[in-house]
């Protein structure tokens, strides 16, 4: 995988990137899998365009990282994604969880895009803005639900569910400000284990399998 | 040799894939234009990141300018220089014509639900303000969907970015 880096990143900056990158790519996809069933015709365009976003930011971080963005993104092996647990879960028929993810995913994006908007490194710090800009909307899509639903009792459950994996997705320095901002504790470290980045859920092997299906089936073929 | 002018002239004939009416230029995504000898550099910033007319304006940039006999690179350019405010009055104008409304002023905050939400936004068939949010989200990623309530017309409304 290392020849596929472009070089001038430190290895930190490089996984933190590449975590964000491969979370926005898996949601992304998550995401997609509504087009066609939302339970309303408003949320089968929404979450088109929101996945549609989120694999266009995923798709800059690439770039930003390799001079072969398709192969950085589609040629890793499983184990090798550094997404979150989070993201991988497949929620479809379930709209509450799906909400729920929604809700909690971008909150979690927000307080790390705020960190990577102030990087000394230029390029980073402009690609942050220009996705903050976009995730904006996302932010007020995610309100709009949790408002809608607040009173549901499914959709609580389902927070209750994910607050886990949320807090796990978030960096250790931004768990205080996470857990203010929900007016939920931080889970013990027991039950974060296995959800941080870099692990993996049980449906992300089919997952990938879908994901990658295209590419593996001409290696090397330009589409 | 070509003149920066020549360049901008005719990169002004690439129509937006999605919204013909209006070109490149008009659509500001056009940063910068360099000329040195026989070679144009064209710095292009996107609009939204996940649009899927990018690398069709990227081709169409680039035919345009080879036109004229130069060689010429387009550089995406991946940051927040791209605003709505880019779009210039003609732009804005032509884009009211062909009833999509044209985006607020960008503000140094990200936009929030409750200003999407407020009934500021004018109707670009009758010119009412009486108008409501339909959907955040519409067609393609820059635009949303609003419902004129005098009118009774929805119309397309280019997000602020």
């Amino acid at each position: 995988m290392t020849g596929c880096v472009a070089g001038s990143k430190s290895l930190s900056d490089f996984d933190v990137l590449l975590h964000i990158a491969d979370d926005e790519l898996v949601i992304g996809w998550r995401d997609s899998e509504w087009t066609g069933i939302a339970p309303v015709l408003e949320e089968d365009v929404a979450f088109s365009s929101i996945a549609q976003n989120e694999i266009g930011h995923a798709r800059a971080l690439y770039q930003l990282l390799s001079d072969d963005a398709d192969a950085l993104a589609f040629d890793r092996e499983p184990a090798e994604y550094r997404c979150s647990p989070l993201v991988e879960l497949r929620f479809v028929p379930d709209w509450a969880r799906t909400i729920a993810r929604r809700v909690l995913y971008e909150a979690v994006d927000e307080l790390r895009l705020e960190r990577l908007k102030s990087s000394p490194d230029e390029a980073v710090a402009g690609l942050a803005a220009k996705i903050d800009r976009e995730e904006a909307y996302h932010r007020m899509h995610a309100e709009m639900w949790r408002e809608r639903l607040r009173d549901e009792p499914r959709f609580q459950e389902a927070l209750d569910q994910l607050w886990p994996y949320a807090v796990a997705m978030a960096a250790p320095d931004e768990r205080d400000e996470l857990s203010r901002r929900f007016k939920r504790k931080i889970p013990s470290n027991s039950l974060l284990l296995g959800k941080e980045h870099g692990n993996h859920a049980d449906g992300w092997p089919a997952l990938w399998e879908e994901m990658t299906m295209v590419r593996r089936s001409i290696p090397g073929a330009a589409w | 040799m070509v003149a920066a002018a020549q360049v901008w002239a005719a990169l002004a004939e690439v129509p937006d894939p999605e919204i013909p009416v209006i070109s490149v230029v008009d659509l500001g995504v056009v940063r910068a234009v360099r000329v040195e000898d026989d070679r144009v550099h064209v710095e292009f910033t996107p609009t939204f990141l996940g649009c899927p007319a990018l690398e069709t304006m990227r081709a169409q940039m680039a035919e345009k300018v080879e036109e004229l006999g130069a060689e010429v690179d387009v550089e995406v350019v991946l940051d927040d220089s791209w605003t709505t405010d880019r779009i210039t009055p003609e732009g804005r104008e032509k884009l009211r014509a062909a009833g999509f409304a044209p985006p607020a002023p960008r503000e140094a905050q990200a936009p929030k639900l409750v200003q999407l939400q407020s009934a500021v936004f004018r109707c670009p068939y009758c010119g009412s303000t009486e108008t409501k949010l339909e959907n955040i989200f519409g067609p393609t990623p820059c635009r949303s969907i609003r419902y004129c309530t005098s009118c009774r017309q929805p119309f397309e409304q280019f997000k602020a970015i």
